[in-house]
């Protein structure tokens, strides 16, 4: 079993890396834009709401505690408290989503949507219009990708939890939940890079 | 298999973790010029370094899971580096040099 | 030494292609061998696919005008040769095959660490290619396998996006293939089994996985960023609002050329594998080797930019991928030299296998030497986009990887299957591969140092001799994959049953019957010898 265990961590993390490598590339993508057009992109910082950026951090840090929690729990063989701390999991990880539902509407009452169809108006500064545009996509994809990744992590977590109900987990074989919680814990890792890169930095007069 | 981080460990973690974003968001409203975004990146590198070792117990496992960890993380950098070799020695950019 | 041991009295044994039998016994399966097999019908068929649109190509170009097809159909010919043999054959190809049959088997395993991921990973890999059938039939992609940007994201009329999907579902496949032999490597080895015995084959595969798990990624989400760009009509890669098509470029050659590496890597362990049973002598250098492997791995990352020396990249960048493209022909000529010292003073045999290890050792030198041409700026600079590279990539890719590939279905048929294949056919269609090969590429690197351009369905009337012997070759080496096909589908009923080793070979998937049992041992092995340790036979002649 110990092997099984180990295996199963191998592999999680080793699904991890491809992850990494997935961001990765859009992160890459999103550094060079923003490189080459900081008029823009100081343009653009008025538009997003740390506020918000900050309370999503905030929320999917606690989520990360309350699933470490839950693997610590699993681990001890503590049946109640391991679906107590998965269902705050996941109640955190749907704050996080709702949030981020108020986010994305306050973008489309600006007019900072720009994908088909959608609403794009870049009247406070029409000279950078066409590379915020840019930006704007990037800033969608990279928070969208992310939020599909925490809508896969709560599909993961439900299952987590009707196992667990089923009385499948014990002390000696709690596999699924550790692989979950690695998994959870590299979505909020995600976030707390993409929080400075997207909401924070440019928020002074400062163009990097 | 591994040692079981106490829960007074993670609350801990979760409070630095927690006053980490507090401070990142502070600082980002004080202008330093080109230094925020180091600090920015420099706090978020070290609050993902406290919830790979301890939320994700890396800590605890093998150097293969740490080798791997730090891995896909130094293959990133290898993608950005790379890409901005390119794009920093450009001299031809839209708004004028990257650097 | 002769070749298999023949012995008709043989009875069937059980073994894991008569344990169960029905469709549902093979389609959902959690056998490593059976995933393989069912893995070489799919990758045989997209070969044949490929293969057509190839010959096509060739087709056309016996004239110099365009007049078999017009310039958008031709350039749809060349996308869809591409997007096939690239993503649906050479890259999973020996992994998703001998690497899936085998690697468990040599180092002592029951199966892979993840069962049901492997059989996921070929449904994941027949959803992809149905989507890329789906894109030929429907009307065909022109815009070249390496789906360049704004073309293919803004002008092209074709159906982009199901191509695109098909090669953006067939990378999963790729990276579960690669995470399950990764995760199977570091935790299922048999007792003994250390790093520094395992079988040079599943070093070669291992290496290839690490390139799998850390470029596919990117070029699944460079696909990705395309798809939105062309469904939601925003510019990413579009210079109109400021997209930089040199970017699509970098996202996509840092998976792309890494990419070759998958494909070569898995051939290059095949031919220590038969270099070292066929010269029956322990490899040369094998640390070298394994290291060589991973070294191929890790320096193919740092070298991508040679795809794009004349796009407008930096010319600071491109000095840069210029030096680290000659670093990484380092190592690939260590394993050349090892392979050749391991032949020196050893006992040769003519077998098949050997025919194809020998064409290789032969044709990757050209290829790779060619690459530096290539990867020297000036040089570079004359050659790029002409057929020069089109015979650079096809000596490494066909006269290399495919050549690796048939020498190892020819290897490890008898275990595969429990029979021999015709050795007579076999060694002809060897020598018609290998003919055939070289006249259709070599003319190809003459035409294109004299300027013919590639991708163009038209071409100057001076090169049409040149052209003419290339389509000639073409046929011969079509030929020469068509009769490997079809006596191996004879070889299942009525060729001759194998015996357990009918090679003399060492390593551990000799040990059990021809075909293997499905748990492939009764009783873990314990490894107590180093691999191919071969000399210890060489007096004693075996088989």
């Amino acid at each position: 079993m110990a092997q099984q265990f180990d295996t199963a961590t191998l592999g999680m993390w080793v699904f991890l890396l491809t992850e990494i490598m997935f961001f990765g590339g859009m992160f890459g993508a999103y550094t060079v834009y923003r490189g080459m057009y900081p008029g823009a992109f100081a343009s653009t910082s008025q538009f997003m709401n740390p506020m918000f950026g900050a309370m999503n951090t905030a929320v999917l840090i606690v989520s990360s505690l309350t699933m470490a929690l839950g693997v610590r729990a699993a681990r001890l063989g503590l049946q109640k408290a391991l679906q107590i701390f998965l269902i705050l999991t996941m109640i955190f990880g749907l704050a996080f989503l709702v949030i981020k539902g108020f986010e994305y509407h306050e973008h489309w009452v600006d007019m900072k949507v720009p994908l088909i169809g959608g609403h794009w108006d870049y009247k406070e500064a029409p000279q950078f219009a066409r590379q915020a545009q840019l930006l704007f996509c990037f800033y969608f994809f990279m928070t969208g990708f992310h939020a599909l990744h925490m809508v896969v992590g709560l599909g993961l977590m439900t299952t987590i939890f009707v196992m667990a109900r089923k009385g499948t987990f014990s002390a000696a074989y709690f596999t699924p939940v550790e692989i979950s919680g690695l998994y959870w814990h590299f979505v909020d890792i995600v976030w707390i890079f993409l929080f400075p890169l997207l909401y924070l930095i440019g928020r002074t007069k400062a163009l990097i | 298999m591994h040692s079981i981080p106490s829960v007074r460990t993670y609350v801990i973690i979760w409070a630095i973790l927690t006053i980490m974003t507090f401070v990142t968001y502070y600082v980002a409203q004080i202008e330093l010029g080109a230094w925020n975004i180091v600090v920015a990146l420099l706090i978020a590198f070290f609050k993902m370094m406290l919830v790979i070792l301890f939320f994700m117990n890396v800590k605890a496992e093998s150097p293969l899971t740490k080798l791997f960890a730090a891995g896909g993380f130094f293959w990133m950098v290898l993608l950005l580096g790379q890409f901005f070799i390119d794009y920093v020695s450009r001299t031809w950019m839209p708004e004028g040099k990257m650097w | 030494m002769s070749t298999a041991l023949q012995d008709p009295q043989v009875a069937e044994t059980p073994n894991y292609l008569n344990s169960e039998y029905g469709w549902k016994s093979w389609l959902f399966t959690k056998d490593h061998k059976r995933i393989a097999v069912l893995y070489i019908i799919s990758i045989t068929a997209m070969f044949f696919v490929g293969g057509v649109f190839a010959g096509l190509i060739r087709l056309e170009l016996l004239t110099p005008q365009g007049d078999m097809v017009n310039s958008d159909t031709y350039n749809k010919f060349f996308t869809m040769h591409g997007i096939v043999m690239v993503f649906f054959f050479l890259i999973p190809s020996i992994p998703a095959t001998l690497g899936n049959f085998f690697v468990p088997m040599m180092i002592g395993a029951k199966d892979l660490a993840f069962p049901r991921i492997n059989l996921i990973s070929w449904y994941i890999y027949i959803i992809g290619a149905i989507f890329a059938l789906a894109s030929i039939v429907l009307g065909g992609v022109d815009t070249g396998w390496t789906f360049y940007t704004p073309f293919s994201s803004t002008f092209s009329n074709t159906f982009v996006i199901t191509a695109a999907c098909g090669v953006f579902i067939a990378g999963f496949s790729s990276i579960l293939t690669g995470l399950n032999f990764i995760v199977t490597v570091h935790k299922m080895r048999a007792p003994g089994m250390t790093w520094g015995r395992l079988p040079l084959f599943v070093w070669a595969n291992y290496a290839t996985s690490l390139i799998q798990v850390l470029g596919t990624p990117v070029v699944a989400i460079t696909l990705a960023l395309v798809g939105l760009e062309r469904a939601f009509h925003i510019g990413i890669f579009d210079p109109a609002i400021g997209g930089d098509p040199i970017l699509f470029q970098h996202m996509f050659w840092f998976y792309s050329h890494p990419a070759v590496y998958i494909m070569i890597l898995p051939g290059m362990g095949v031919i220590s594998e038969l270099v070292t049973c066929f010269s029956r002598k322990g490899i040369f250098g094998y640390s070298f080797i394994a290291a060589s492997s991973l070294g191929i791995a890790i320096i193919g990352f740092l070298v991508w930019g040679h795809h794009m020396f004349v796009t407008g990249m930096s010319m600071y960048a491109s000095l840069y991928f210029s030096l680290m493209s000659f670093l990484v022909a380092v190592p690939s000529a260590i394993k050349i030299f090892n392979w050749t010292a391991t032949m020196f003073r050893g006992s040769i045999s003519f077998d098949t296998p050997m025919l194809y290890a020998f064409g290789f050792i032969g044709l990757f030198t050209i290829g790779g030497l060619t690459g530096l041409f290539l990867a020297t700026l000036a040089t570079d600079v004359h050659v790029t986009d002409t057929y020069f590279v089109v015979a650079h990539f096809h000596y490494v890719m066909v006269g290399g990887m495919v050549l690796a590939y048939m020498g190892g279905l020819h290897f490890w048929w008898p275990k595969i299957s429990g029979r021999m294949y015709p050795e007579g056919w076999a060694r002809f269609s060897a020598l018609l591969v290998f003919a055939g090969f070289n006249l259709t590429f070599f003319p190809q690197f003459i035409t294109g140092y004299l300027g013919q351009p590639r991708r163009y369905h038209a071409y100057a009337p001076e090169f049409q001799v040149l052209n003419v012997m290339s389509t000639a070759g073409a046929s011969i080496l079509g030929l020469g994959y068509l009769i490997p096909l079809i006596y191996f589908l004879w070889s299942m009923k009525y060729g001759p049953r194998a015996s357990s080793n009918p090679w003399g070979a060492k390593g551990l998937e000799w040990e059990t019957s021809s075909p293997p049992p499905t748990y492939n041992f009764e009783q873990t092995p314990i490894v107590t010898e180093e691999a191919y340790a071969y000399s210890h036979e060489k007096e004693a002649e075996v088989g």
